[in-house]
This record gives C-alpha cells, sequence and structure tokens, in this order.
C-alpha cells in the first residue's frame, strides 16, 4: 500500500492500483488520514519560492565553453594525457638507465686483443721461465679424488684381486 | 514544429549552435531551482547548473539518445549536486526570503513569491512557512532530497527518476513513501494549522479578518 499511495495521490497510478488503493482508504483511517496529510503537504510544496538564474547566467556559461575550447587549441597536438604521460616516462627512463655506469662484459673482455705492454708482462713472467718450477708442478696431483675416480680405483682393485 | 529534445541535441552535435542555446533556455530556470533546493545556495546552484550545460556540450559529439534528454541532464545535475552536498564545499545556508539573488547587475532583490496581493502579515507568514518546508526538505538524506524535488517539481515520470537515482522503480516509490512520511512528521504542526484552516467557515486570519 506504501509503495501505491504516492502514485494514487499524484494520478499516475494504473487503475488497478488506484482501484486498490481507493478500497483500501475506504476502510483504513490511519491510512485516509495519511493521504490527507499528504494532500496537504504537496500543496504546501506547490508555493515553494522559484528562483530566476542570474542575468550573467548565459554569459558566464559562454565564457566557460569558450575558454575550455581554447585550452583545447592550445593542448590539441597531444593527443592524450596518458599518451603523454607515457611518452615522458618513457624518455624519462631511458635518459636515467643511459647515465648509469657500465658493467664490465665478460665477452667483449675475452674478445679484447691485449696490448703490447699487456702481452709483455705475461712474456716476461720470470716463473714460465723457470723450467724446474714448471716441471715439479703437477697441479693435478694435488686436487683431491673425485667420486668417479675412487669408484673406478675400487673396480680396478676387485678385478685385480 | 518544435523539435523534441533529443532532435535538439542531435542538432547541436551536428554543430548547430543555436539548438544548443534552445536547451539552455528551456532548462536553464529547472536545473538552477533544483539545484538550488539541493544545496541551498543560489551561487552554488548557478555554478553547477553552468557545470551540467558545459558537460552536455562537452559530450555532444559523442551523444547517442539512449535515454530522454532530461534523464541525461538531470543524472548530471543529481550526481553534481549529491557530490556537493556530501562534499560539504559549501556552507550549507539558512534560507532567507531575503536572500539576494546576485542578477549581474548589482541589483539585489528577494527570491519570488507567488502571491496574490497579499498583506504585510501574509508575506510574512508566507515567509516563516517556506522556511519550514526548506528546512524539512533540507533535512532529508540526500538520495530522498533529489527524489522528492525531481517528483514533485521536475514532475519526471518514475522511470526517468529511477534512472536518474539509479535505482529500481519501486525503490524509488518506497523512496518517495519515506521521504513524504518524514516530511509530514516534521511539518505536521504546519499541515495541521493549514487543514483547520481550509475546514473553518473564515479565511486565513481568523474570524475577525
Amino acid at each position: 500500500m506504501e509503495d501505491k499511495l504516492v502514485e494514487y495521490l499524484d494520478g499516475r497510478a494504473n487503475p488497478v492500483a488506484r482501484r486498490a488503493v481507493a478500497d483500501h482508504l475506504a476502510v483504513c483511517s490511519n491510512c485516509r488520514d495519511r493521504a490527507d496529510d499528504f494532500r496537504t503537504l504537496f500543496g504546501a510544496l506547490d508555493d515553494l519560492p522559484v528562483i530566476s538564474p542570474s542575468t550573467a547566467f548565459d554569459a558566464s556559461l559562454r565564457g566557460r565553453i569558450a575558454a575550455e575550447a581554447a585550452s583545447r587549441d592550445f593542448l590539441g597536438w597531444i593527443p592524450s594525457p596518458r599518451l603523454a604521460f607515457a611518452v615522458t616516462a618513457l624518455i624519462a627512463m631511458s635518459v636515467w638507465l643511459s647515465s648509469m655506469p657500465r658493467t664490465a662484459n665478460t665477452d667483449s673482455a675475452m674478445n679484447r686483443v691485449p696490448t703490447e705492454a699487456e702481452f709483455s708482462m705475461i712474456r716476461d713472467l720470470p716463473v714460465l721461465e723457470n723450467y724446474e718450477v714448471i716441471s715439479k708442478f703437477d697441479a693435478l696431483s694435488e686436487l683431491p679424488a673425485s667420486a668417479d675416480d675412487v669408484a673406478a680405483a675400487e673396480v680396478k682393485n676387485e678385478s685385480s684381486e | 514544429m518544435a523539435r523534441s529534445d533529443v532532435q535538439l541535441m542531435l542538432d547541436v552535435k551536428a554543430g548547430d549552435e543555436r539548438s544548443f542555446e534552445l536547451l539552455l533556455r528551456k532548462y536553464r530556470a529547472p536545473l538552477v531551482n533544483f539545484l538550488y533546493r539541493m544545496v541551498r545556495d543560489s551561487a552554488v546552484a548557478e555554478d553547477l547548473a553552468q557545470e551540467v550545460f558545459l558537460r552536455v556540450y562537452r559530450a555532444r559529439k559523442d551523444y547517442a539518445p539512449s535515454a530522454k534528454f532530461t534523464t541525461w541532464m538531470f543524472r548530471i545535475a543529481t550526481n553534481l549536486a549529491l557530490n556537493s552536498v556530501r562534499d560539504n564545499r559549501y556552507r550549507q545556508s539558512e534560507v532567507s526570503m531575503d536572500q539576494a539573488v546576485n542578477d549581474g547587475d548589482d541589483e539585489r532583490r528577494a527570491m519570488e513569491v507567488p502571491d496574490h496581493t497579499p498583506t504585510v502579515e501574509q508575506v510574512l507568514v508566507a515567509r516563516s512557512r517556506s522556511e519550514m518546508i526548506l528546512r524539512a526538505i533540507d533535512s532529508l538524506p540526500e538520495k530522498q532530497r533529489a527524489a522528492v524535488l525531481l517528483h514533485k517539481y521536475q514532475e519526471l515520470d518514475y522511470d526517468e527518476i529511477a534512472r536518474i537515482l539509479d535505482c529500481s522503480e519501486s525503490a524509488l516509490k518506497s523512496l518517495l513513501f519515506r521521504a513524504y512520511e518524514t516530511l509530514r512528521t516534521v511539518l505536521a504542526p504546519m499541515l495541521n494549522a493549514e487543514k483547520v484552516s481550509s475546514h473553518a467557515p473564515w479565511g486565513v486570519g481568523g474570524p475577525y479578518e
């Protein structure tokens, strides 16, 4: 009933709803009082003062429209703010990355041709000319045996037995 | 033959500025009044009304008549008004019948009151009554307030108001019932006095008028 009362009072209820509300109001004094109050309220609301827009309203609006069009023309070459931001961010990142110190590249270091000074250092290393040191140097014998070597030795021992 | 609002807006889309002027002239006052009753400040109401028209104009190139023009326009207006009220950026001012409406020519005029050659006493009574009613409407939650203003003063269809407020028709009718019930309670003394006077054999002033 509540949902139908307002549209009944403002004349927009369909015939079925209108009949239902009218039948209810005939037997329910509370709803009848409410309907009377709503009618009086609607009348009071009709008497609220009306204000008129100022005479400067139209001119002010036209000014705002013109200002917006002018700023759009100024920035018209920017396809969109988001695209402009993305491009700016990319450029800034590129500049920042290019300003960072370069790390050593082992591949290029390996492919680099040694200079004459470096080659002479290697060539003149005293240890390389000391044959006695070289002949006694057996680095491989110093190394600990690997698991495969141990297993191979055990197999050899077992087969010899 | 007068063009419909949708046709006018389509003409605006096609570049006809005069059609926009026609829409402006037709809806300027209803918009300002709706917004004024929502935010209770005439300067703010005008600012928001201009913003509504600005957005309508801005959207002209993409305009597609998927709903009534008034539905679209009042939806923008309602959202702006609700944001303004909720942000509380503008001081909620007491309504005074002496509150000046700046018409831009430095002439101050009071709000227009529909009257029929009233006496001074009747003018004072009318002002007091209007203030009471506006205060009562102002006390409603924003959505109920918007529903009442759109229903009572813009005389929009229920389905239109429901679309503007983004609710179902049945939810809107509940909203309206609750709003009017609140107004009925708040304004009970005034409404009872008016009912008594309307049933009395004499006029509003009493038996000695």
